[in-house]
């Protein structure tokens, strides 16, 4: 028998701090629907998405009823499409790529899928025609749909950075903005630079179903801010040695839920389960904000000095708890920190804790990256593929993954508001660096792997 | 047929028939209660329940809004929740 402690906090945390599965993503492979006939790949392509989705539908719902446990979102994740676009790199693979974003786009929407990942290629050694040409049409791609994303791998600890992909992506970035002006750019909130980007990612927009994945795999994101907040809020006065304790404690009670509904949910479709990412998601609802988790250990503002250890104990906690909690821990597993999807940061940003340099330094420390930043829209290309080379570079020494998520607003300056509308918030415009790194990013070229990747 | 367990937790101000009152829709149902404890956590009564619903007349889904009608009808308030979510949360 369970104590009343024990049924009251469980109760509690799913009830008052809105405990719940932030994603469920199915990973699906599509190398089986090649072809080179568009027509015929689109229409594999469509029905395996439409098919694995409806189980999916279907088992989402009975577990539901069953646990009475919020799953928010129902997303899918493929194979880079860049090498489905293979075939065609003779002759009309940006054409062939965005007409491939388009069939993603109708099948996620006939699903009821809010996102789909994979519209993404692997190019941290170099480009083949089939990803040059997708990278290219990612611009039109995420302007012309509304569920597609896109995730591109520009570094990874055993190849080093490629700086001629940074490059690219800066142009791409600057572009997706342009052809979303009407609505702030928000093109750009779909699209995700990386470095040792995970094959089992759940969440968005990083997600894509891996080489090494199984034909289908299942993966779960769960989201704990506010347990976690309300847990730090109420132990005052103990020590950060019992803190991570109590983190670790509750961040392995809050992964359980998501291994039980993931294991679940795999069964009753007859596929494997694959792994359970730890990260704690925030979003821009009051109380589910990292920032103020940060701010409940004890700084006035996220980005005082002090910041990032406190980060660091925190994702660490997490990582403790978590990886006890579920027999496979995947994706980015850390603390996330989107700056407008998350209420506290954009707080801290509009009282100038926050700065583009501080999230620079907390990226070294959490799982995630550079992530939902605005900057003015006059940011040069150049900057923003140096932000993305700082960030890659961070990532490939520290051995983990991160990315660059960061939007360009079209006129906007430095301190206004920005809307992104829903899940992905709203924030302030950040100062990027005034002094120019054309020089240095013209060079291009790759920077060769760190002695960190000669292990073994 | 499965053993399903679930938990029944019913959280209010102490008053005459709350225990009563959600036996009686279990028992109606044919829902058997396993185990049962109560005690009181910051001012309020807390009662949990154990219970076996393998031999239930409805589906859980029904379960749960026959005991809302009736923690409703009390003043209290009442979670369902499978057993198995308090397993994998608390146990090692």
């Amino acid at each position: 028998m369970y104590t009343p402690e024990e049924v009251v906090e469980t109760y509690e945390m799913l009830s008052l701090q809105h405990l719940n599965i932030r994603t469920i993503t199915v990973g699906i492979n599509l190398l089986n629907c090649l072809d080179k006939d568009l027509s015929k790949m689109k229409s594999r392509i469509y029905s395996k998405i439409v098919d694995t989705a409806f189980k999916l539908n279907e088992s989402v719902k009975e577990i539901k009823t069953k646990y009475g446990v919020e799953i928010v979102n129902k997303r899918v994740a493929v194979t880079p499409i860049a090498i489905l676009l293979e075939p065609f790199a003779e002759g009309d693979a940006y054409e062939a790529g965005l007409e491939l974003a388009a069939v993603l786009d109708k099948a996620a929407e006939k699903s009821g899928i809010d996102y789909i990942g994979g519209y993404s290629a692997l190019v941290h050694k170099g480009f083949t025609k089939g990803d040059l040409a997708l990278v290219e049409s990612i611009p039109k791609a995420l302007s012309t749909t509304k569920r597609v994303c896109s995730c591109v791998n520009i570094a990874s600890t055993r190849s080093g950075i490629n700086v001629n992909a940074a490059l690219k992506m800066g142009e791409v970035i600057k572009e997706t903005a342009k052809l979303t002006s009407e609505h702030n750019g928000v093109g750009c909130a779909k699209l995700v630079t990386f470095a040792n980007a995970p094959e089992d990612n759940p969440f968005m927009p990083g997600a894509f179903h891996g080489l090494g994945e199984p034909e289908i795999s299942i993966n779960i994101g769960i989201s704990g801010p506010a347990v976690i907040k309300a847990i730090v809020e109420r132990s005052q006065g103990i020590d950060l040695r019992q803190l991570a304790d109590l983190v670790k404690r509750t961040a392995f009670k809050v992964t359980r839920v998501g291994e039980l509904l993931g294991k679940e949910i795999a069964k009753l479709m007859n596929v494997q389960f694959s792994t359970v990412d730890l990260s704690l998601a925030p979003t821009p609802k009051q109380g589910e904000s990292v920032a103020n988790i940060l701010e409940a250990m004890g700084l006035e503002r996220c980005g005082a000095h002090g910041t990032t250890a406190a980060l660091m104990l925190l994702t660490d906690a997490v990582k403790k708890g978590g990886s006890m909690a579920t027999t496979f821990v995947g994706g980015l597993s850390g603390a996330f920190i989107p700056v407008s999807e998350d209420a506290g940061m954009v707080d801290a940003v509009k009282v100038g804790a926050l700065s583009l340099e501080k999230l620079e330094a907390m990226t070294a420390v959490c799982s995630a990256g550079l992530d939902m930043i605005a900057v003015p829209g006059d940011t040069p290309v150049e900057s923003i593929a140096g932000i993305i080379l700082d960030e890659a570079a961070i990532c490939v020494v520290n051995d983990k993954p991160g990315g660059v998520r960061i939007i360009p607003v079209p006129q906007a300056k430095v301190g206004d508001y920005v809307e992104f509308g829903g899940l992905l918030g709203g924030t302030v415009v950040m100062a990027v660096n005034r002094f120019s790194s054309e020089k240095f990013v013209r060079r291009g070229g790759q920077i060769p792997a760190s002695i960190q990747s000669f292990r073994g | 047929m499965t053993d399903e367990r679930v938990v029944v937790m019913v959280l209010g101000a102490d008053r005459v028939g709350i225990v009563a009152g959600i036996s009686k829709v279990l028992a109606e149902n044919n829902v058997n209660i396993l185990d049962l404890t109560s005690s009181k956590i910051r001012d309020l009564f807390v009662m949990i329940m154990l219970v076996d619903i393998s031999g239930s007349r409805v589906s859980l889904e029904e379960l749960k809004e026959m005991l809302n009608k009736e923690a409703v009808k009390i003043g209290v308030q009442v979670s369902v929740q499978h057993e198995n979510l308090f397993r994998y949360m608390h146990r090692v």
